[in-house]
């Protein structure tokens, strides 16, 4: 495919390309990100050097790659995407096998220079990949039984093989974007309709059955689903992390704590408190005000990369643009919810903010591929 | 190949339409979020501000320094001793198993004690101290101090004990502390939390146990961040406790000691008191036992020694033990009888040796009879069939009300664990008890302190004690708390007629010096000193008509425990009287040969505030009394330590 096919009126060139980067997102990146730093830093007790600074180089390095990416064509992206996709289904078969275990799951691939979680890879490879498809399909055919099967089949492959890792967060990001593209990708209504309520009767039916004769799962198995949404009933066991989460969140106030005196993380009573329970700590520290500061930049940076997607023409770019920004609102509107005690735990970072390098990195390419979207655009 | 720009323009208004749906499902989403941290954090904020600070904060009690008790000249009976403990720290030490492996190096350790230690020091967390080994000596406490280098995680550690200098000469008066069980807990209705501490200890029996309270004082706390493990991280705040009050008991230490020795080798008790004001001087039990072993936690061989020594070194007899009384209890019939008005002092009964009645003999302890007798006589000699008639002149009601006058069947009130009530049977006790009715066979053997009458010696002394004064003398154990002077109670008349009391100690006068009186053998001889009792052999169980007919069997023939209670009571000096003293010693046999020597020996003592010169004595008796002297001179308390440690 070339450039022509492009109804393009007028694309920058050259250096001339940053000039029309969204610069708007990247301020609100590094404002998140920088909520983050502070964090890391408070949370390691003012030792900087412990998660503040890899996480600060990682940043920092994610930040020139997601330039790099904006800089290259959007139409050569779309190129890739089959082939990005291939690559990440490959990498989640390979961890299968010689992955390395990290607290019960196979989630690490270790390639020598980098340790790389090719469930994060997929994130963006599968969002890439079905925008590429749609683009590629005729807007007819949208619908057809047939090409609604095909990308579902894309999304269940990746989607059973991290479950089987076990992720359930990230199996569950995967399921849930890939969903939401084939949403704003246009197929029709009585599809989701169909699939949500079989969902919702299966689920129904599964708790329905219980004590019953023709039950359908073994007792355990219930037990383990009742722990699961209802941690509370286990106050020392599962319930102990989300009870101890939500008295460190609650107990901020309005204005919080202060920086560096949040007793809840300083003494240890949350998990995980450098990554996927940070908000718990944020929300401490500076209370009411600085969580809904956060949530605030996060829908800002969702308001912006919509606002970019309305203003495409090209069908690939502005799928790709949406699909980041459905991936960006489900890693943080799940960890905030899960924190929150609203949905059960399940281990999803918080976007931006958490320590971890694969995550950061993927989430800033991943705003590389809606830059390059942007800069790219026709006009 | 160029899209037609309708299907793009298509394409863009479908994707625009999807996207607002969506955009508007995220914004939904994100108020929730944002309504859920205005819940949390401003509704509930001060409910999870509340549940972060439990979580933080740790109130800790400061355990508060247990009061001493010292007696009346301020010698210490209990306090509190520094032990050394032996202490792990495992974040410390590295390698537990060669830290350990050291210690043994350099301190000598029982079997076990290092596997015991290593399994506790693995199942703590890493910060928590752990007790290898406690109750440490000095000697091992410098070799680790000084080993400390080679030796990273190990300390050793200072605690609180109890400690009895005078081990077993005042276990039962002072009793002992010992771990808080939970029946301690459950008798409580809201436990000071003070009592949950490990090691913390409770006092189980006398005053220790009684003055619990005072003497336990009130615990301090200190408030320290922990952080989710529970390791301290910081001390917040500290309110410091107070300490217990310090006790003084009435007790002199020297008598109590004295007293002690003097029974050793008898299972007897023996009360010395202070005729004026009630002061208990010495409460003495004999055998006794070191309290010192059950502040320690007691060995299963220890306890059982002592659980199934037949003296019962346990059992407080002096304030638990009750007895018939004997013919100690003949001065209360006679006072009875002289009060109502039945009998005149001079009027004489002939004693036969026996009395009949209704179809019972009942015999006198000499067989041939003692002849006429009046008052004074009858007690000297201790004859018992007077007894019997005066008692049935005077009826058993009256004999009772006149026991309970002078303190018997009346509970004392003193700080000692199990106080015995005793007996002073009437008409109306038997038939609500027994529901049987009052026999005059009963008035006879109630007469003599036999029967149903039962007695402490505390309360033989009591007694005693206000025949001598004609005051309602009532016994005084702790003299001070906390400085404070304790009140002292009684001491009012008793309103008994004067001219019977004085009659009364004539005879016990008697009893004591004339040369027919039962306790002749056993009286001072030193002016100023003498003293007046009266003795009592009391029956532990019938004699049968059949040994009887074979004759009388002397105590050496009989197994101990048939054997006659040996008692005697009295007060001295006579003309001002100080002390009351009694004394019993479980099956001794006659109260003239065993009992009454104990109390003349116990008397001389209090009266001389030492030991007396040998001329207080009659001047046969002397050789054998220096011995005596000598041997006591040499007794040191079980568990006691010996005066240049104390």
């Amino acid at each position: 495919m070339s450039y022509l096919e492009y109804n393009v009126k007028y694309v920058p060139a050259g250096i001339r390309k940053l000039l029309y980067v969204d610069w708007a997102v990247v301020l609100l990146i590094i404002a998140a990100a920088s909520m983050g730093f502070l964090m890391l830093y408070s949370i390691s007790g003012g030792r900087a050097h412990v998660w503040m600074e890899p996480q600060l180089k990682r940043f920092g390095l994610g930040l020139v790659a997601m330039l790099v990416v904006a800089m290259v064509p959007i139409w050569f992206w779309r190129n890739m995407a089959a082939l990005a996709y291939c690559v990440s289904l490959v990498l989640l078969i390979a961890v299968e096998f010689v992955g390395q275990t990290n607290m019960g799951a196979q989630r690490w691939l270790n390639l020598g220079f980098i340790e790389l979680q090719p469930s994060e890879l997929m994130k963006v490879a599968l969002v890439m990949f079905l925008a590429a498809y749609y683009d590629w399909l005729p807007l007819g055919k949208t619908s057809h039984p047939f090409w609604v099967l095909l990308p579902v089949v894309f999304i269940l492959t990746p989607t059973a093989l991290v479950l089987g890792q076990p992720d359930l967060g990230t199996a569950a990001l995967i399921l849930a974007a890939g969903g939401a593209m084939m949403f704003v990708a246009g197929v029709h209504w009585a599809y989701f309709a169909t699939v949500i309520g079989a969902a919702a009767g299966g689920i129904y039916a599964v708790l329905a059955s219980r004590g019953t004769e023709w039950q359908i799962l073994l007792d355990y198995q219930y037990r383990r689903i009742d722990t699961f949404l209802d941690p509370a009933a286990d106050p020392l066991g599962a319930g102990y992390n989300i009870a101890q989460a939500k008295i460190a969140l609650g107990s901020g106030g309005w204005t919080g704590r202060g920086f560096m005196q949040g007793t809840q993380s300083r003494l240890n009573f949350i998990p995980e408190k450098h990554t996927d329970f940070i908000f718990t700590t944020l929300a401490e520290e500076f209370g009411f005000l600085g969580s809904f500061a956060l949530l605030a930049l996060y829908g800002l940076i969702m308001f912006f990369c919509i606002a970019s997607a309305l203003t495409q023409k090209d069908r690939f770019a502005a799928l790709v643009t949406l699909g980041v920004a459905i991936n960006f609102f489900l890693y943080f509107a799940i960890n905030m919810a899960m924190v929150m005690g609203l949905v059960p735990v399940v281990g999803v970072p918080l976007p931006l903010v958490s320590y971890g390098g694969t995550a950061m990195m993927v989430l800033l390419l991943s705003f590389g591929l809606m830059q390059s979207a942007h800069v790219h655009r026709p006009r | 190949m160029r899209r037609p720009p309708k299907e793009s323009n298509d394409s863009a208004r479908r994707i625009t339409r999807r996207s607002l749906v969506l955009g508007a499902g995220q914004l939904g989403v994100i108020g929730v979020l944002g309504w859920r941290m205005h819940e949390m954090q401003v509704e509930q904020a001060e409910e999870f501000r509340f549940l972060a600070e439990e979580n933080r904060i740790s109130l800790r009690l400061i355990p508060p320094e247990r009061g001493m008790i010292f007696d009346m000249n301020g010698v210490r009976l209990a306090v509190n001793e520094q032990v050394y403990r032996i202490v792990m720290l495992r974040e410390d030490a590295g390698n537990v198993d060669e830290a350990l492996a050291r210690l043994r190096h350099v301190v000598t350790l029982e079997d076990g004690v290092i596997e015991r230690a290593r399994e506790e020091v693995m199942r703590r967390p890493a910060f928590v101290p752990v007790t290898i080994v406690d109750r440490v000596n000095w000697e091992d406490i410098a070799r680790v101090s000084a080993n400390a280098p080679a030796l990273p995680g190990i300390f050793a550690e200072v605690g609180l004990s109890r400690m009895y200098p005078l081990g077993a000469d005042t276990a039962h008066v002072v009793g002992y502390v010992g771990p808080v069980s939970d029946s301690d807990l459950a008798r409580l209705e809201t436990p000071d939390p003070v009592l949950r501490l490990p090691r913390f200890q409770i006092g189980k029996t006398g005053v220790e146990n009684r003055l619990e309270d005072q003497l336990r004082g009130s615990a301090g706390t200190t408030r320290l961040e922990v952080n989710a493990v529970g390791r301290v991280m910081r001390e917040l705040g500290r309110v410091e406790g107070t300490r217990g009050a310090n006790v003084q008991l009435t007790i002199d230490s020297r008598l109590q000691s004295y007293v002690e020795a003097r029974m050793e080798g008898e299972s007897a008790a023996a009360i010395v008191m202070d005729c004026d004001t009630g002061n208990l001087l010495a409460v003495g039990n004999a055998p006794s036992f070191d309290p010192n072993l059950f502040v320690r936690g007691i060995s299963v061989a220890d306890w059982r020694a002592l659980n199934e020594n037949r003296y019962r070194p346990l059992a407080a007899k002096a304030v638990q033990g009750t007895y018939p009384p004997g013919s100690t209890f003949k001065m209360v019939t006679a006072l009875a009888a002289f009060e109502a008005g039945v009998v005149t002092p001079e009027e004489t009964v002939r004693c036969p040796g026996h009395m009949d009645v209704s179809g019972h003999r009942f015999h006198c302890w000499r067989r041939g009879g003692h002849g006429n007798m009046n008052f004074h006589e009858s007690l000297k000699q201790s004859c018992d069939v007077y007894y019997y008639e005066i008692a049935q002149r005077v009826g058993i009601d009256a004999i009772a009300a006149m026991a309970r006058k002078l303190g018997i069947g009346v509970r004392p009130d003193i700080e000692m664990s199990a106080l015995a009530q005793g007996l002073a049977p009437d008409r109306a006790w038997k038939q609500s008890v027994r529901g049987e009715s009052w026999r005059i066979g009963d008035t006879v053997n109630a007469s003599i302190g036999q029967g149903y009458v039962l007695s402490s010696p505390l309360q033989l002394a009591i007694m005693t004690a206000r025949l001598a004064t004609g005051r309602n003398i009532m016994p005084r154990l702790v003299h001070k708390i906390d400085g404070v002077e304790q009140p002292y109670k009684g001491g009012e008349s008793l309103g008994l007629n004067e001219n019977d009391l004085r009659r009364v100690r004539a005879s016990m006068y008697g009893v004591c010096n004339h040369e027919r009186g039962t306790a002749f053998g056993s009286r001072i001889v030193a002016e100023g000193m003498r003293m007046a009792g009266k003795t009592g052999t009391s029956q532990v169980r019938r004699i049968t008509a059949e040994e009887r007919a074979r004759g009388v069997l002397s105590t050496e023939d009989l197994p101990w425990e048939r054997r006659n209670h040996a008692l005697w009571v009295n007060y001295a000096p006579d003309e001002a009287p100080k002390f009351a003293v009694a004394v019993v010693v479980e099956h001794g046999g006659g109260g003239s040969s065993v009992a009454a020597p104990i109390g003349r020996d116990i008397t001389l003592q209090a009266l001389y505030d030492g030991p007396p010169p040998l001329e207080a004595y009659p001047a046969n008796v002397r050789a054998r009394i220096a011995e005596q002297q000598e041997r006591i001179r040499n007794h040191v308390p079980v568990g006691g330590v010996t005066s240049e440690r104390a």
